[in-house]
């Protein structure tokens, strides 16, 4: 019987199989941030332990970094807020300490850390990865078997380089024709969500698979199996094809020479066999598909950007409609109103789901020639990586945002999850291009809707969510 | 780690899905570079009426009278009654660490998302997976009775209500083993130093790419 991608990628790393069905698994990329990773370096201290492999191991602080242009220069000794740099503080000591690599705050290269990893080719195909940070799944869309663990792993990544780990169930997502114009890789993770549901992934390795993810770029690749873990899966990944190794090519850590050919080589094995089994299979049809908001507080209250909120008056008694009750009442909209008339407080354009530079180009495209609404209290843009805002820059994208009446940052997670000073206030409505509208998630009372960044940006111009598909073209010189 | 073999305990009611680790434990509070103190900061926004920061003085926090875990009668609780999904989200170990401060020993729901449940293990807390039905009579139970106790015996695998009926319940041996005897499971792996060497040795030889650090 063939084997699927997850299987070959797991057979490959199996260092060994124990009677109680456990297997150790090798862990060839550890990617490390400051909020998980102080307590699991104290760890190792107190039991006198040291890392196993300092070359697999990468760190870069990005959860708390400020993205305001003055604070951000005073590099770490400027960050205000004392407990985000004492975190930050104690990263840089922590990888001096031991010996690892730190991409340190204002380097060029410092991003979210899962913009780093693939950008500076420190993910590639067929490797595991692994972050103290769930949202690590976007590495699969290098074909890498990557995913989230705890504190408490991080820890028994670094003192052992491996992982006692559970085979997970297959699960195939299949994504049949193409993406209409307008409908973007966000739009395909949370229509999947929507189907779904938060928990339909819980126990399986996902692996997305069809012509519309064929079609996809890398950037949108990544944006897509980020949102595994918002599905329950642990990790998403994707075939390796000719656009996954173009990505690679090149990538200050990707191999070169002879290196490069052979690992090219062996990359061309990571699919799927033909005669695969999967454990379960999802087909949609990649048409039927439009530009998709969230109206609630888990990302699985979708809904495409046509439609109307659901009613629970409508719905039988149970715990769906008690969950559909609250979060109503937390994101204070009516049930059976349309999606296109809850108005937007403020904009957020980043995270590690949308913060690469095709991300910047689609809200780019969208806010040329037109500007936030008067009603927008602020519109953030904040790229993932300093490499990505200097290509941004290069392409003068960032002069569009400006015109348009939205702030440029500094590279970070921001407003995604709110440890710095990016926040929503309370009862606050924000378009967001993130991948969590938890309670509170983006600031104490705060309501995220989630969207793609042209939808955000459309939805900035509009003062409300707008389809962006019917946006009239702006009228204007050449640009 | 803390040890788990049988624990008896007052139970208390989270009642609603998708309960997340951000709802668990606020990111605020995650800027600690410490593994203990998050108790008094579990399910900081449910919890207080007012905006939880880390450094304030919780004692004197409004708290929210509608909020089950701040009814005099689920005061002392160590075993947390939920719903599915349990911890989904973010993979935060401070929610474990959150949970685990507060008193809860074990959590019992119908489901857990993945990386929380992983979690929950290194930490000395027990997650009980049981069947959606006997969740719901469970529910229906604890608010029927007050300082309603419920035991969870890992070692034979079953949560035994006050009536001594048992429902048995599912654990993976390998947790089970490292929980039972509170391993520390760095020093179970390290064992295996040699095999992970082997390995090492082997695909630095098949894959020289991914071992950039001992090719010439
Ligand atoms: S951008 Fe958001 S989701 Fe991504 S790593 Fe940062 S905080 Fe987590």
């Amino acid at each position: 019987m063939g084997r699927t991608l997850y299987d070959k990628l797991w057979d490959s790393h199996l260092v060994e199989e124990r009677e109680d069905g456990s297997a150790l698994i090798y862990i060839d990329r550890h990617l490390v941030h400051e909020v998980t990773s102080p307590q699991a370096f104290e760890g190792l201290r107190l039991a006198g332990r040291n890392p196993w492999r300092l070359a697999s191991t990468l760190a870069v602080p990005d959860h708390n970094v400020p993205t305001e242009k003055e604070e951000r220069a005073g590099g770490v000794a400027g960050i205000q807020d004392p407990i985000s740099r004492l975190q930050v503080e104690t990263l840089d000591e922590n990888c001096d300490a031991f010996g690892i690599d730190e991409i340190p705050i204002n380097d060029r290269r410092q991003g979210i850390v899962h913009v780093v990893g693939p950008e500076q080719g420190a993910t590639l195909p067929g490797m595991t990865v692994v972050c103290g940070d769930s949202h690590t799944s976007t590495h699969g869309a290098l074909g890498a078997l990557a995913h989230g663990i705890g504190t408490s792993e991080v820890e028994h990544v670094l003192a052992t380089q491996c992982l006692v780990q559970q085979k997970m169930k297959n699960m195939r997502v299949r994504v049949d024709g193409r993406l209409a114009p307008g409908v973007t890789a966000k739009d395909l993770a949370l229509a999947i969500i929507g189907e779904i549901g938060t928990a339909g992934g819980t126990g399986y390795a996902i692996e997305f698979a069809g012509e519309a993810v064929e079609g996809l770029t890398m950037e949108g690749r990544m944006t897509l199996c980020n949102m595994s873990i918002e599905a329950g899966a642990r990790m998403g990944m994707i075939a390796v094809d000719d656009v996954t190794i173009d990505y690679v090519r090149g990538r200050p850590m990707a191999p070169k020479g002879e290196l490069w050919d052979q690992a090219v080589a062996a990359w061309r094995d990571l699919h799927s066999d033909a005669d695969a089994v999967f454990d379960r299979e999802i087909v949609l049809d990649a048409a039927s598909i439009a530009p998709q908001v969230t109206w609630g507080t888990s990302p699985e209250m979708v809904a495409p950007v046509t439609a109307h909120i659901p009613d629970p008056e409508s719905m039988e008694a149970g715990t769906r409609r008690d969950a559909t009750t609250r979060a109503l009442h937390y994101m204070g909209l009516q049930g059976g109103a349309a999606i296109s008339s809850i108005p937007v407080d403020r904009v957020f354009i980043g995270s590690c789901t949308n913060s690469r530079i095709e991300d910047l180009r689609e809200a780019a495209a969208v806010m040329r020639g037109r500007h936030v609404a008067q009603t927008v209290k602020q519109a953030l843009v904040v790229p993932g990586s300093g490499e990505v805002k200097a290509q941004a820059e290069a392409e003068g994208l960032h002069q569009v945002f400006i015109d348009a009446g939205m702030e440029w940052r500094e590279p970070g997670c921001s407003m995604c999850l709110a440890m710095n000073a990016d926040k929503l206030g309370k009862g606050e409505h924000c378009a967001s291009t993130s991948n969590r509208n938890f309670e509170g998630r983006q600031g104490f009372g705060g309501r995220t809707h989630l969207v793609s960044p042209a939808m955000a940006a459309a939805a900035a111009a509009a003062g409300h969510f707008v389809d962006v598909r019917t946006l009239e073209p702006v009228q204007e010189g050449q640009a | 780690m803390r040890a788990f073999t049988v624990h008896q305990g007052l139970v208390a009611p989270m009642d609603r899905a998708n309960v997340d680790t951000d709802l668990i434990i606020p990111k605020q509070f995650l800027k600690s570079i410490k593994r203990s103190g998050f108790g008094p900061n579990a399910f900081d926004e449910l919890r207080y009426l007012d905006e939880g920061q880390p450094g304030m003085d919780n004692a004197v926090r409004p708290l929210n009278p509608e909020f089950p875990l701040n009814f005099a009668r689920y005061q002392g609780a160590s075993i947390l009654l939920a719903r599915e999904n349990f911890g989904c989200g973010s993979s935060r170990e401070h929610a474990p660490w959150a949970l685990e401060d507060y008193g809860f020993r074990a959590i019992i729901a119908p489901s857990f998302a993945d990386i929380f449940y992983n979690n929950c293990f290194k930490n000395g807390v027990l997650p009980v997976v049981l069947p959606a039905e006997q969740v719901d009579g469970l529910f229906a139970a604890m608010y029927a009775q007050e300082g309603y106790e419920l035991k969870v015996d890992l070692q034979n695998q079953q949560v035994v209500l006050p009536g001594g009926e048992a429902l048995p319940f599912d654990v993976d041996s390998y947790r089970r083993q490292c929980l039972l005897e509170g391993l520390d499971d760095i020093g179970v792996t390290l064992k295996s130093g040699d095999a992970i060497r082997r390995y090492e040795a082997a695909t630095a030889a098949r894959s020289p790419w991914l071992f950039p650090e001992v090719s010439p």
